[in-house]
């Protein structure tokens, strides 16, 4: 049997590469974890001498605010040195392959690559052919996977929630480009969720999403009926290059997440959106800004989650 | 070889914290051992701030060896820590380092006005220059062999020798 290559001969996470495939004690390691750095970033120092002397180079082939941002903050709350590299601005363009910036990058010391790159799979060949005290996160490849995003929706759902195994959780919109959703999907299977909903018109959905163990819902209120949880995605309109839909307005429409639909779920059901969100496109501003949101909280857990998943991959 | 009784030692801990507690003692226990003998002193001393309970995975030294310990508590201190003559509580005290990184931990969290290290048991073997203000007993432990503290249901303390984990 090939070996999970996100692990290391003990079973330990060594690099973080896709949430499918992670046995269930290593999300829970993750995400436990990760509570105990959310305690860390409440206090005044919200610093940790961990990465003291360690290297975290920012390998961003693709454009990226938050994302770039928060795993910035988590590296330098756990003491690291950071370096962020904006590729699409600099050797790629002069010819330089991807292993080839690797290897000079490894050369100047690096100890974690943190990669988003658009090609699915990047961060895989990268990990293939690092030195063994070198570590990968993926910061997002392709459509494929997005694991420190998915595991922050899972701390999410975990601390507003407490567990998994009584939840009915849609992710509704644009699946078939998000990353997000397959993560996220990936994550709450192995954690027990009973029930995961994807909504969204026929051609947003990718073809044979039902084998990943989800119901798929064309109508949004059939689907969103006693709810637990929401998860919008933004419509990702720099994604499309065919005529999937007929316009944003039409969207909103069908798909938008509005008060009047949400009343549909659970009264306490909580509504999650990984950003940048398209106000009056998937999402009505009322709801955005309102009470079932955990929006920015999100935001914050994702320094504690990539936190976690640093300080976890260095070590081992 | 015959360990001493934990609650025993506890209940002399008692007695002669008694005559140290000010206006400004407040209590932090060290995770999990220490967490239980000090949630026990913390009670019989009747110290009226709550009390505070750390974990100190992530000042380790030993991280770049053994990498993370799996499964770090949250660090839980509910009081300002400035200006208190705090008692840090742990419940065996072998080479120091765990204590150098609890230290270590308390000064991101504030300017404690001192610090006195409560132990059930000292086993020697220091390898920094920390010692205990308040220990229970000093206890030989042969090599290859840890001593530690066990809390049963019905919540008594015991202390225990077992075989070192291989690292």
């Amino acid at each position: 049997m090939q070996r999970n290559p996100q692990l290391n001969a003990n079973g330990e996470l060594q690099h973080l590469l896709s949430i499918e495939g992670l046995p269930r004690e290593v999300l829970v390691q993750i995400l436990d974890t990760a509570e105990s750095f959310v305690g860390v970033t409440e206090r005044e120092v919200k610093k940790v001498p961990l990465l003291r002397g360690k290297s975290v180079f920012n390998l961003f082939f693709e454009p990226s605010t938050r994302t770039r941002t928060t795993f910035e903050i988590a590296a330098k709350r756990l003491s690291a040195d950071v370096i962020n590299l904006n590729i699409a601005l600099s050797s790629q363009t002069k010819g330089e392959s991807l292993l080839d910036t690797v290897a000079n990058l490894s050369a100047m010391q690096a100890d974690i690559f943190v990669v988003r790159h658009n090609s699915s799979g990047a961060p895989y060949l990268i990990a293939r052919n690092v030195k063994p005290h070198e570590h990968v996160v993926n910061a997002g490849d392709g459509r494929h996977a997005h694991p420190t995003q998915g595991l922050l929706d899972l701390y999410t759902i975990r601390h507003y929630k407490n567990e998994f195994t009584r939840l009915t959780v849609a992710i509704v919109g644009d699946i078939l480009h998000s990353r997000v959703a397959r993560s996220l999907i990936h994550g709450l299977t192995t954690l027990g969720a009973p029930e995961v909903r994807v909504i969204g018109p026929q051609t947003l959905l990718p073809s044979g999403v039902e084998a990943l163990g989800v119901r798929v819902f064309h109508d949004m209120r059939a689907g969103l009926k006693d709810c637990d949880v929401i998860v919008m995605l933004r419509l990702q309109n720099e994604r499309m290059d065919g005529t999937l839909l007929p316009s944003a307005q039409e969207f909103f429409k069908h798909y938008g997440l509005t008060g009047a639909k949400l009343s549909l779920a659970k009264p306490d059901a909580i509504v999650m959106h990984p950003g940048p969100m398209n106000r009056g496109v998937e999402i009505d501003s009322t709801v955005a800004d309102g009470p079932h949101a955990v929006i920015l909280p999100q935001v914050t857990f994702g320094i504690a989650v990539r936190m976690a998943v640093m300080s976890i991959v260095a070590g081992n | 070889m015959k360990l001493p009784e934990a609650e025993q030692l506890c209940a002399q801990l008692v007695g002669e914290l008694k005559a140290r507690i000010g206006p400004q003692t407040a209590m932090i226990g060290l995770y999990t051992g220490g967490a239980w003998l000090a949630e026990r002193l913390h009670a019989m001393l009747r110290l009226p701030e709550p009390l505070g309970l750390m974990d100190i995975a992530f000042y380790r030294d030993d991280y770049h060896a053994r990498g993370l310990h799996h499964d770090p508590k949250r660090t839980k201190i509910p009081f300002d820590i400035s200006g208190r003559d705090l008692l840090l509580v742990d419940d065996v005290l072998y080479t120091g380092r765990t204590v150098r990184a609890a230290m270590n931990e308390l000064f991101d969290y504030g300017r404690p006005a001192s610090i006195s290290l409560v132990v059930l048991a000292d086993r020697g073997g220091r390898q920094l220059p920390i010692c205990a203000q308040h220990c229970g007993a000093r206890v030989e432990v042969p090599s290859g062999m840890r001593l530690r503290l066990k809390r049963d249901a019905g919540d008594r303390l015991t202390l225990a020798l077992e075989p070192e984990r291989a690292a």
